[in-house]
């Protein structure tokens, strides 16, 4: 198998223009946030913070400052309302299975959307093992939420629900705002915990004002390093810890603190929100100029999710009819451009996304999607060449395909 | 969606960018179709056959699918030609395939499968239109051919549920 790896890799010598459009599956990490990185691994704050030495009080400080920053971008009142977890789907489990052991007593009703992300969807459907109900609530064809369905959902038994600001795969920007009131208008009780992965540092997102209970931010979405995320929990609220283990400066998370993967989340948040206007522009009109530009070459495409002002900037999600997904991603990579299908391969059957699979695209069109997001790295070069090469690839595939499958 | 690494061999991503005897053929003696757009995998196998020697003069094929699907659809056209009916039957199982093509990651075995089962849905078919039927051939489906079938019914239960607004519990 590695052997076979090494012969993919080998017929991608010849490519001298890379692109990198699968940000949401992690990507690059700049070189300014790897520099800001680099001193905390053996100069300075290399110690474990809750120790009492030099190198101990320095890494100390250092999280202090991030937890400060931090909560500053999510729209925190207090730094001790952040708490640093590995991913985003360690930040999802404990805010999830957290807050259902907390609130055990109270109810055992969870109610998500039928568009949450994997570590959402796959934790709640492991609370019934512990004899959580689970209800999911339906989308419309761009991805927001049925406010009706979801007033019918809430009942007495209801401790928790779920709702991403961002879908991820869609970038259909919720109306968190209205949605937090609908629940708590139900009873105030209900935590209220929203996956804002796809939110942070692309879409306006603060806490305080959206007035829910718990937040997952992560790292890599922002292009910082990954293995690091942050999880927002309101001071009013304690959580059960899911794990255990030695307790540093985090009570809910225990373990050493990962203070260079910390400074590169911190730094890349900087990053994020000092130019914020700036950077969704940028984001935007890469974006829009890949989208447009598909759609002038291309016919037999589906866009999926809403367009405008109700998107996340960097967020292209488009199915090639009569193209399958893999292949897709396959014929890219050899023209240096990566991105990935909204299908995968398990078992016998590609599995569609159950996001595209909720908006009401047929499995056919789910198994052409592709996701593609912009980052402000990105150059209008980059773009173009991305134009110069997706044609010949989708059209080489629907070559292939021919007239199997055509209705 | 859960994600498993496809690290495919050279000789997989050789017939994958450079498929043989792709292409729809015009005079085809028969045509055979097996899977479902919506199970993502999908091949027609286009065979030209001489009615005397019942020899596989020509074969050709078009695969909606993965890159494996693509390249045990190419060698399987490779394979057969020149081939009587009845040694395509019975020497061409998913097995022979997979090994010629070097091997698959066993999440894509069902390619080598679907693809013996179209070739085995045209022999059939080339026999069942000349109403005979070779003593070589056995009445029951084979596990190629069952394969595809049972691929096909999930896909039709597949597209006809999950729409929008339908209010779905775990």
């Amino acid at each position: 198998m590695v052997e076979n790896v090494k012969g993919l890799l080998k017929l991608h010598e010849e490519i001298t223009h890379h692109v990198y459009l699968d940000n949401e599956n992690s990507g690059i990490v700049p070189q300014e946030v790897v520099d800001t990185m680099l001193p905390y691994f053996n100069k300075v704050a290399y110690g474990n913070p809750t120790l009492t030495h030099k190198p101990g009080w320095e890494a100390f400080e250092v999280m202090m400052n991030s937890f400060q920053k931090i909560s500053r971008y999510m729209g925190a009142k207090l730094l001790e309302e952040i708490t640093f977890t590995p991913g985003e789907s360690e930040a999802n489990n404990l805010a999830i299975m957290g807050s259902c052991f907390a609130q055990k007593e109270k109810g055992k009703k969870i109610i998500i959307s039928a568009i949450e992300p994997i570590n959402v969807l796959h934790v709640v459907e492991m609370m019934k093992n512990f004899g959580f109900t689970v209800t999911k609530i339906p989308v419309d064809q761009e991805g927001f939420l049925n406010m009706e369905k979801l007033k019918e959902a809430i009942d007495n038994e209801t401790i928790l629900v779920s709702v991403a600001t961002v879908n991820n795969e869609l970038g259909t920007i919720q109306n968190i705002k209205e949605v937090v009131q609908i629940v708590k208008d139900k009873n105030p009780q209900i935590l209220f915990h929203t996956d804002a992965t796809d939110a942070y540092g692309r879409v306006p997102f603060n806490v305080q004002d959206l007035n829910v209970d718990l937040a997952t931010v992560s790292s890599y979405k922002i292009q910082g390093p990954r293995g690091i995320s942050a999880l927002y929990l309101h001071e009013s609220v304690s959580l059960d810890r899911i794990i255990e283990g030695p307790i540093g400066t985090q009570k809910l998370w225990p373990g050493i603190e990962n203070t260079p993967l910390v400074v590169g989340f911190t730094k890349a948040s900087e990053l994020a929100f000092e130019n914020f206007e700036m950077n969704i522009a940028k984001m935007r009109s890469l974006r829009d100029k890949l989208v447009d530009g598909v759609f002038s070459e291309l016919s037999d495409l589906r866009f999926n999710g809403p367009r405008g002002e109700k998107r996340s900037p960097d967020n292209a999600n488009i199915s090639f009819l009569r193209v399958e997904g893999e292949a897709l991603t396959i014929e890219l990579s050899l023209k240096g451009v990566y991105l990935s299908s909204g299908s995968a391969c398990s078992r016998r059957l590609l599995q569609p996304s159950h996001v595209l699979v909720a908006i009401g695209r047929r499995f056919e069109e789910a198994h052409g999607s592709v996701l593609m997001k912009t980052t402000r790295y990105l150059t209008e070069e980059d773009i173009a060449y991305v134009l110069e090469v997706l044609p010949n690839a989708v059209n080489r595939i629907r070559r292939i395909v021919g007239s199997t499958g055509v209705e | 969606m859960s994600r498993i690494p496809l690290p495919y061999n050279p000789k997989v991503m050789d017939l994958f960018r450079n498929p043989k005897n792709l292409g729809k053929m015009e005079d085809a003696t028969i045509v055979a179709v097996a899977g479902n757009p919506a199970c993502g995998d999908m091949i027609t196998f286009y065979l030209k056959v001489d009615e005397q020697t019942q020899i596989i003069e020509k074969a050709q094929f078009e695969s909606y699918g993965c890159a494996a699907n693509i390249a045990t659809s190419s060698i399987v056209t490779e394979m057969i030609n020149g081939l009587t009916l009845q040694a395509t039957w019975s020497n061409i199982t998913w097995q022979k395939v997979t090994e010629e093509i070097g091997g698959l990651p066993s999440v894509k075995f069902h390619c080598g499968v679907l693809a013996v089962g179209a070739l085995k849905r045209a022999i059939r078919k080339y026999f069942n239109d000349r109403s005979c039927a070779p003593v070589w051939m056995p009445k029951e489906n084979t596990f190629e051919e069952k394969q595809a079938l049972e691929e096909e019914e999930l896909a039709n239960t597949l597209s006809t549920r999950l729409k929008p607004e339908e209010e779905k519990s775990l």
